[in-house]
């Protein structure tokens, strides 16, 4: 019956060493497959249209953001854009564009777009004043953004 | 001189480093990808010299929104927006005569169906405009939408062509370059797509109310 004698051992406490490796890699996986948050709204954060037809951005550094909703306070009306973290005119959109371009060379000038994250509710009018803005400078090529909804919908 | 080993260095908090440098990327970045439509302005006014050739009014598809978003295409006929894409294809796969730049007759079109060609439709692919004209009333979403509509007609018949040239469709040649950025004979596949059914968007200023 030696055999079956109650062993009074204690469970061994688990290794924690490899806990930091384990941490690292969830670390490093997330620096790579993430981007920065680009900014705080400052203006109701815009809900984006759906569509289907949608590419992906090719190259964040290339893109200038124009933000288009509605004010945070209730009840008043009408558009509002942010450029960067600030809420600004039609007559700002130039010298956004322009200083966006500052330190690059013309190839990736010529390259450059324009993303429009406007909200649902968003007239027209404002994004048309914009574009007449951006033909002035000669930034051509805009895009708007959209959420994707599936192919098969 | 006492030879003496370092001491060992106590590794015991790189976790909690690493957890507090795990957090804050956690929360200061995103994963969302930016999904866009994609369009291009036309140049500023004074500098578009006179077009060689009047556009005749059957290479012109006119799709007008008016402030309250509905849809009048070709000035004649309201349409809903699940019914534009048939009447968009049905305009640029007609081939109805000869198209610009020498190209002769569209051989690839199929024209409308049961594969009958129009006569108020328009020639070639590559003379086929399409013109939106909104108001500044008209909802962003609405606008969107219609582009997203046209992207769609323009990538249906990509694909029917890029199946009948490669045997692979268009959406998977632009996933494959969106994978694989320097690849030349790629780049000339989505070209010579591109040109079959290059697309022509014209966008009206909107009319002020």
């Amino acid at each position: 019956m030696s055999k079956f004698k109650k062993q009074n051992k204690t469970v061994p406490q688990i290794s924690t060493a490899s806990l930091p490796d384990v941490v690292f890699m969830l670390l490093f996986f997330f620096m790579t497959v993430t981007s920065m948050r680009e900014t705080e709204f400052k203006i109701k954060e815009p809900i984006l249209p759906n569509a289907k037809s949608v590419k992906k951005v090719e190259d964040k550094n290339l893109v200038s953001t124009i933000y288009i909703g509605k004010s945070v306070n209730e009840g008043t009306s009408g558009d509002l854009i942010q450029l960067n973290d600030k809420i600004a005119q039609v007559s700002d959109v130039r010298s956004f564009i322009m200083l966006n371009r500052v330190g690059k060379n013309d190839d990736d000038i010529s390259r450059m777009s324009t993303v429009f994250k406007a909200d649902k509710g968003t007239k027209l009018g404002t994004v048309a004043d914009i574009k007449k803005e951006l033909r002035e400078i000669d930034a051509l090529k805009i895009a708007y953004a959209a959420s994707q909804t599936r192919k098969d919908q | 001189m006492s030879r003496r080993s370092a001491p060992e260095i106590n590794a015991g908090s790189m976790a909690d480093i690493a957890f507090l440098l795990l957090i804050f990327f956690l929360v200061a970045t995103t994963m969302d990808i930016d999904t866009v439509i994609s369009r291009r302005l036309p140049q500023k006014t004074d500098k578009i010299n006179k077009p060689d050739e009047e556009f005749h009014a059957r290479n012109v598809f006119e799709i007008n929104i008016n402030r309250n978003n509905q849809m009048l295409i070709e000035k004649k006929e309201y349409v809903q927006l699940e019914n534009l894409k048939v009447k968009v294809l049905e305009f640029l796969d007609n081939g109805g005569g000869t198209g610009s730049n020498n190209v002769g007759n569209c051989t690839y079109c199929q024209g409308g169906p049961d594969k009958t060609v129009s006569s108020e439709m328009s020639d070639h692919p590559n003379k086929a405009i399409i013109s939106l004209r909104t108001d500044r009333g008209t909802s962003y979403e609405m606008f969107v939408a219609v582009h997203d509509v046209l992207g769609q007609a323009y990538t249906e018949l990509r694909n029917r062509e890029a199946q009948r040239l490669y045997r692979v469709s268009y959406e998977d040649l632009i996933d494959q370059k969106f994978n694989d950025k320097d690849n030349v004979e790629l780049d000339e596949k989505i070209k010579k797509i591109k040109d079959l059914f290059p697309e022509i968007i014209s966008e009206v200023e909107p009319a002020s109310n």
